[in-house]
């Protein structure tokens, strides 16, 4: 007997979560699988148990368990792709929660010429100027469109910013390149650290615009649309790869779970991982999933009305190739689009020595806390005698440096890695250095994709997802351009000694070195069904009763943080569905 | 049960904690602090190395970690009792590792290839370094003089030996990344001894409250630290 709801929802991060509370108050019945365990804030987030960097961030305890699933990744199309063994260059999360539970809290709007980025390049710089192989597109949704979701997010999420204009009015100091808003953050910026106020003060100076970075960490005391509290946040540094001891960061667990648990319309079953959605004999259809107890290794099936993705981005990618939603993307012969245009973020991390006599106080921070300039950001700045697309936020954000972290990124680079010499320059690099991040975007391109490795399994024997991914030289030279930007700014700060660090040409993605977890694309929106797998309701064109919502949406990585993207696209998703979907099922675009 | 210092099973218990999967991945643990902070003054007998064994993770962490002006090294942080425990947990078995075959060699930025586990790469990384060692200098690792040691150290940093089935590149990164482990975890896990890692990069441990610290205009931040037990320095 197969048990009957009307959605289920697959993976307890932002997007699921956002979607079962929209579902549940649209009346209908929700279940939400999560194949990580269950995780609530006072018991996983207790002081001070949750603030040991050994068996946090160093021993990835709220991390996705690779023992259990992974992916292959190689370079390019010629290579063996090889498993990605350890967690290193990006961690996705794992367990109820998600990735929402050990982010920083950076939480970004959209640049709006980022979401018609293949439009706006060509209007300013024609068609010409697009590299060849590089798969340039628009999302097919405006910002108009999505700001009152942006809006809607951010009083979830308790938001803490200043804003530059509302209701086309300006209204304080905040980003001269952000979008007009409907209505204000719901909590005012958080305070800079020394590190953010040096960089404020120095960019300034240079002529460029800087403002406080969006944080979903509480600047004060809120409580937010549904009725969930959080406390102001004490700049404990530990945000990223921990669970907020003080209910200051955002996550699904503190801000929507709560008062979702507590709703008899919605269920959410932990250690159930996904095996596959199932479709009927028309392939056009769901007709619901088939998941594995990771405790029982008892498979269960459950039939529902509504299938919604939700789950990390390759995961949902992964999902869509298992369970033959959509065509595959076939890279030679162009076509397919079930992980086409799988993109990164291109981003590096210089470093800046201020004198012995100044103490930066790196363990102080807050995960989304900071000052950034967005001068050469999106299409803020004239890419036409540069000749490459895209740009970088650059920023001081400081999260807070833990002693095991700094340790083992100190020294190197010609420098000693071990030794007495190696433990003078820790020491230094610890007091009295800070870090500037360009956070940069990746475009997408022909050879860049995501398919299914020939080889390896995951632990219930289904292949693993194969990563086809490399640095390629439009992303590079932009790197380099705005890493460029820096070094006045730094010498402004005073710096004695800088690290400025960018990519090279022709240097190969190293899959050893933390770089970011936002990845994003290989399950894109579109308008057009040939080049995306879902439109811009993010329904899926070819089974219309699945909603695919994530960042694998995005047809570029874009240079903001992508959680704001991610939580207004569930919100502009479901809106659609509630307001049109569910009184007449079916595809809400034509395709 | 919760482990309390009180309890009689107390040390069986803390044991039994930390070669748990749950401990490292899942549920919070309430009140294990105390218990492992307890453990981890008891005098140390080590589970995992052979006397051997464990007299080179004490002469090699020392010259990777040498204690100097800025501190005290290896040895006095207790760097080898942290790794001899480390080497009882999910970790040391790669329980969270994807360590399916088939193992096929690739460009090193593709990452770790090996079908070896950290304690696996302890084992017959230490003996591998042992022989290389005789091999060239006549002597154990332990008995050769600093600059003997630091050649080994550098010859295995560079890439140039291979110890066995592991190329020496990849037993040095392991023997590095948990030694400075050692040095600035939580003393709860045996490194770290009497704070004094932290001490050294002036770190404040689990104070994690700067309300008052978000920006002093570059003053040092006053206050030393405090263990997640509360042991303060």
């Amino acid at each position: 007997m197969v048990k009957h709801i009307d959605a289920i929802i697959v993976g307890a991060g932002w997007a699921g979560s956002i979607m079962a509370k929209e579902l549940t108050e649209a009346g209908l019945s929700v279940v939400m699988l999560e194949r990580g365990s269950e995780r609530t804030t006072p018991v996983e987030g207790a002081y001070p148990e949750s603030i040991d960097e050994l068996r946090g961030a160093i021993r990835k305890r709220l991390f996705q368990n690779l023992s259990q699933s992974t992916l292959t990744i190689r370079n390019t199309m010629d290579q063996t792709a090889l498993p990605y063994r350890q967690l290193a260059a990006f961690l996705p999360g794992e367990g109820v929660g998600g990735a929402g539970l050990h982010w920083s809290g950076v939480h970004f709007r959209v640049a709006p010429e980022d979401l018609r980025l293949r439009s706006a390049v060509i209007e300013r710089y024609g068609e010409k100027f697009i590299p060849e192989g590089m798969n340039l597109q628009d999302y097919g949704v405006s910002y108009d469109e999505l700001e009152p979701f942006f809006d809607k997010a951010e009083k979830v999420f308790g938001t803490s910013g200043e804003a530059y204009k509302v209701q086309g009015k300006i209204v304080g100091d905040g980003n001269v390149f952000s979008p007009d808003r409907s209505d204000n953050f719901p909590l005012p910026a958080m305070e800079d650290t020394f590190s953010a106020s040096v960089f404020r003060d120095a960019a300034k100076n240079a002529g460029y615009h800087p403002y406080s970075l969006p944080a979903a960490n509480a600047s004060r005391q809120y409580t937010n649309t549904y009725g969930c509290q959080m406390g102001p946040c004490n700049f404990c540094g530990y945000c990223s790869g921990y669970d907020c001891y003080l209910y200051s960061k955002a996550s699904p667990n503190v801000n929507i779970l709560p008062v979702l648990r507590q709703d008899p319309r919605f269920s959410l079953i932990p250690n159930a991982h996904v095996l596959r959605v199932d479709l009927d004999s028309t392939k056009t259809k769901a007709t619901g999933v088939t998941y594995l107890d990771t405790k029982t290794r008892k498979e269960t099936s459950l039939s529902a009305d509504l299938v919604i993705l939700g789950a990390f981005q390759f995961h949902n990618v992964h999902l869509m190739l298992m369970s033959g939603i959509g065509k595959p993307y076939d890279p030679i012969s162009n076509t397919g689009t079930v992980g086409r245009n799988f993109v990164y973020q291109t981003i590096t991390s210089s470093r800046v020595w201020l004198p012995p006599s100044t103490y930066t106080n790196q363990f102080v921070g807050a995960g989304g806390a900071g000052v950034a300039i967005d001068d050469f950001n999106s299409m803020n700045f004239d890419h036409g005698p540069l000749g490459f697309v895209g740009g970088s936020p650059v920023w001081v954000n400081q999260a807070g440096v833990k002693p095991i972290a700094a340790a083992l990124g100190a020294g190197g680079g010609g420098t000693p890695r071990w030794g007495s010499a190696y433990k003078d320059s820790l020491v230094n690099t610890y007091k009295h250095s800070l870090g500037i991040d360009a956070h940069g975007s990746n475009m997408a391109y022909r050879d860049v994709y995501l398919d299914l490795d020939p080889t390896w399994k995951d632990a219930y024997g289904q292949p693993l997802l194969r990563m086809t991914f490399t640095w390629k030289d439009n992303d590079i030279r932009m790197n380099q351009y705005v890493v460029s930007k820096i070094e006045p700014i730094a010498r402004a700060m005073g710096a004695t000694k800088m690290n400025l660090v960018h990519l090279n040409a022709g240097q190969p993605f190293d899959t050893r070195t933390y770089q970011t977890t936002h990845l994003g694309g290989g399950a894109i929106m579109g308008e057009n069904p040939q080049t995306s797998a879902i439109n811009r309701y993010l329904q899926s064109w070819d089974v219309s009763n699945v909603f695919v919502i994530g960042s694998n949406a995005f047809p570029q990585g874009m240079g903001y943080n992508p959680t704001g993207m991610v939580a207004a696209l569930a919100y502009w998703a479901a809106h659609h569905i509630r307001t049109t979907y569910l009184k007449s099922p079916g595809p809400l675009v034509k395709a | 049960m919760e482990p309390t210092l009180n309890n009689p099973f107390r040390r069986s218990v803390v044991k039994g904690l930390l070669g748990t999967t749950s401990f490292w991945m899942a549920s919070g643990n309430a009140r294990w602090a105390e218990a492992l902070a307890a453990e981890a003054a008891q005098p140390y007998q080590p589970a995992f190395f052979n006397a051997a064994e464990y007299q080179f993770l004490e002469s090699a962490c020392e010259r990777l970690f040498p204690a100097d002006h800025n501190g005290p090294g290896a040895k006095a942080l207790g760097v080898a009792e942290f790794l001899d425990r480390q080497m009882q947990t999910p970790y040391a078995r790669g329980e969270n590792w994807y360590m399916s075959g088939p193992f096929e060699q690739g460009p090193a930025n593709l990452g770790y290839q090996l079908p070896f586990v950290p304690k696996d790469l302890y084992r017959k990384g230490i003996a591998g370094v042992e022989h290389y060692a005789r091999q060239q200098y006549g002597k154990g690792f332990s008995a050769l003089s600093a600059l003997q040691q630091d050649e080994i150290l550098t010859a295995l940093e560079g890439g140039s030996v291979q110890l066995g089935d592991i190329p020496g590149r990849v037993f040095f990164e392991q023997l590095r990344t948990n030694t400075l482990e050692g040095a600035f975890a939580d003393p709860l896990y045996g490194g770290n001894r009497g704070l004094g890692g932290w001490i050294m990069l002036g770190f404040p441990g689990a104070r994690a409250d700067f309300m008052d610290w978000v920006n002093q205009e570059g003053a040092s931040y006053p206050i030393g630290p405090v263990s997640i037990s509360g042991e303060t320095a």
